[in-house]
């Protein structure tokens, strides 16, 4: 019924279609957020982002495990959706318009899905890089995703890669031990800059060819994103790193 | 952004006002205060005021200290600031024994408990470490560069500490943030194991002090805050313990007044040591606020108001030994012929009473030195505290739009383009 209403909508699948919703390529991440954040992740209200989850207190049976860290248009957590159905998961964008489409696409895909998919991804707008904690308690997490992110080739610039030796330090906070974190880029240089912070924190270390291998993630981080299949299109080539949080005692 | 950029450039021109700032020796022996680029110190066993002596390689403050700090141990003593220095010195011979020069601006410093490391934070969120290898027999050192223990993305770090057994380093910052970080062995190969961030402040954090006793040695955190809240944490899981709401205080105290402010900035917090007091320094309130913290309850109350008589004093630090001094002032006030002023008064911890100028250690002799004057008039204080007042809002907090202003600068951008 509702989606006949909104012209942003694709008459024949329901879903909504991206070129109503023009984005801007980037945002920097260094400036001040106007956008409400929670004061801590006690404060976080997933019950809105999961109702099918909520239990008779008002609060969701589980959280949130999986984080997608500037989900950009959200391929892969639909294809992660059904992946792991009882699984919770979250995608992180700075980009308004973004977050609008991907709250948009999910809430469609859910009207649509007949065997009740869908219900355990969700999307919030906010700046993943300052305010990681404020979502997510001490080793919540189990896996993180980082894909295609902002280049930023000026060295300038670098302090605003989403991937940097400190950042890491606050996703090994987040992140439970034998968490996995996931990376992968279509540039070169940023590809190898994330492989090395990663292998310098002494908190990460790689995952073996055999656990790529059996890993069904490793291989939808190039074929689920919106940014992967338009590199596969072009016939580029995507640089990968995937590691593991190990425990740690300073 | 490109509104700030304007706004920004505008405050670059005129000098940013800097409050004065105090710290006491743990046991003492002297007493530091600054105003500006100008370091002063008084020899309060001697009775007579220091003379820095700066013979380590690097030039001498020329803007702004924002930070000062004598170490536990009362050994050495550390200034920072907006010069982008940060000299070390002998809290013994008042010699600089180092001067490490920092890529960025200097907002908070803090000494390790054995006075093996200096940490000091930059304007953009990055805590850099120095190690002090052989100075604690006096020496002179070679310059040092810092190296980068942690980071808090691109957010001014307000206060810097260690928990009083060593094991934890604390950072505020103006994101309404505290990030407990264990301290390392290997220091300069960076702090990467957080052990919990203290969330629940809704405003920017301004100060931080440990409550401790011998029995408690890692001790509860106490954080103030532009929220009016000072509240009291358990660092090792970052739970929060109590809150404590210090602007009702503030407002029926100043009855006369017409509407008392809606939220109160906590300009400073000092723990009392072998007491569960501490004392605060509320922004626009002439004297301290004493706080009680039960450790074994876990609960933060007021428990005495000390207000200062007569003449407007609005503490802008403060610093505890035996006892209470306070500071109020600053430095490049605009429109005044004064370069920079400062006013020291004392409270008795004992007591709970205002010393008069006479009483204090050190007497007037000690005020010459600190004030640069015996008297200090008082329109030139309560024009300091309004200016530290504004130059502290438009440092931490926020800026502010309307909807419509945001909506109107982004009218070219793409995205807002419709293409219906």
């Amino acid at each position: 019924m509702e989606s006949e209403t909104k012209a942003t909508f694709s008459k024949s699948t329901g879903l909504p279609r991206k070129r109503f919703y023009r984005a801007r390529a980037h945002s920097n991440p260094l400036s001040d957020s106007h956008f409400p954040i929670p004061t801590s992740p006690a404060h976080v209200d997933f019950s809105l982002h999961f109702p099918k989850f909520v239990e008779a207190d008002g609060k969701t049976s589980k959280k949130v495990e999986f984080a997608d860290i500037g989900c950009g248009f959200g391929g892969l957590l639909i294809s992660l959706a059904t992946l792991f159905p009882e699984t919770l998961m979250i995608g992180m964008e700075l980009r308004d318009k973004v977050t609008e489409y991907v709250k948009e696409r999910i809430l469609a895909l859910r009207r649509t899905s007949s065997e009740g998919q869908y219900e355990n991804i969700s999307v919030v707008r906010t700046n993943s890089m300052k305010y990681i904690p404020n979502y997510f308690e001490k080793g919540q997490l189990s896996k993180m995703f980082f894909l295609f992110p902002d280049p930023h080739f000026k060295e300038k610039n670098y302090r605003r890669r989403v991937i940097s030796n400190h950042l890491l330090d606050e996703y090994a906070f987040v992140l439970r031990a034998g968490g996995i974190i996931y990376t992968i880029t279509d540039v070169e240089e940023l590809g190898e800059w994330m492989k090395s912070c990663l292998e310098k924190h002494p908190m990460f270390e790689p995952l073996t060819q055999e656990e790529l291998d059996s890993d069904p993630v490793v291989e939808l981080l190039c074929s689920a994103t919106e940014e992967g299949q338009k590199v596969a299109r072009n016939g580029g080539q995507t640089f990968r790193a995937v590691f593991r949080r190990i425990a740690y005692a300073s | 952004m490109e509104e700030s950029h304007i706004e920004k450039g505008e405050c670059q021109n005129k000098l940013e006002v800097a409050p004065a700032l105090i710290s006491v020796h743990p046991s003492q022996k002297s007493v530091a205060v600054t105003v500006g680029s100008d370091l002063r110190v008084f020899d309060l066993i001697e009775n007579c005021p220091i003379t820095l002596v700066d013979e380590s390689e690097g030039p001498a403050h020329k803007d702004s200290i924002r930070a000062i700090r004598h170490g536990a141990s009362g050994k050495l003593f550390v200034s920072a600031g907006d010069d982008k220095l940060v000299k070390i010195w002998s809290a013994d011979s008042w010699r600089c024994l180092n001067t490490v020069c920092s890529e960025k601006r200097v907002t908070a410093v803090a000494i390790s408990s054995d006075d093996s490391y200096v940490c000091y934070a930059d304007k953009f969120g990055v805590v850099w470490v120095v190690e002090l290898d052989g100075i604690n027999e006096g020496k002179v050192l070679p310059a040092k560069k810092g190296a980068s223990l942690l980071s808090h993305y691109c957010s001014i770090i307000t206060r810097l500490d260690f928990s009083p057994d060593g094991r934890y380093i604390v950072s505020a910052d103006r994101d309404f943030k505290i990030r407990v970080t264990v301290f390392p062995k290997k220091p300069l190969e960076g702090a990467h194991e957080i052990q919990s961030f203290c969330l629940g402040h809704t405003e920017f954090l301004t100060c931080i002090a440990f409550v401790w006793n011998p029995e408690l040695t890692q001790g509860y955190l106490m954080s103030g805050s532009g929220d009016s809240t000072v509240r009291l944490w358990d660092i090792t899981c970052g739970s929060l313990l109590d809150t404590c709401d210090v602007s009702t205080m503030v407002g029926d105290l100043e009855s006369s007044e017409s509407e008392p402010p809606s939220q109160v900035t906590v300009t400073d917090i000092c723990t009392i040591p072998n007491s569960s007091l501490a004392a605060a320094a509320i922004q626009s309130f002439q004297g301290i606020v004493l706080l009680s913290c039960d450790l074994s309850a876990h609960t933060l109350s007021i428990t005495k108001v000390i207000k200062i008589p007569g003449e407007s004093f609005i503490p802008t630090s403060i610093s505890v030994s035996k006892f209470l001094w306070m500071v109020s002032g600053a430095s490049n006030l605009p429109g005044s012929n004064h370069p920079g002023v400062s006013r020291v008064r004392v409270i008795s911890t004992e007591t709970c009473s205002v010393l008069e100028d006479e009483q204090i250690p050190g007497g007037t002799k000690l005020l010459k030195h600190l004030q640069g004057k015996v008297r200090v008039e008082e329109s030139v204080m309560s024009a300091a505290a309004e200016a530290v007042r504004e130059a502290m809002s438009s440092l931490l907090m926020k800026k502010q739009y309307s909807d419509e202003k945001r909506e109107f600068r982004k009218r070219t951008r793409n995205d807002k383009k419709t293409t219906l």
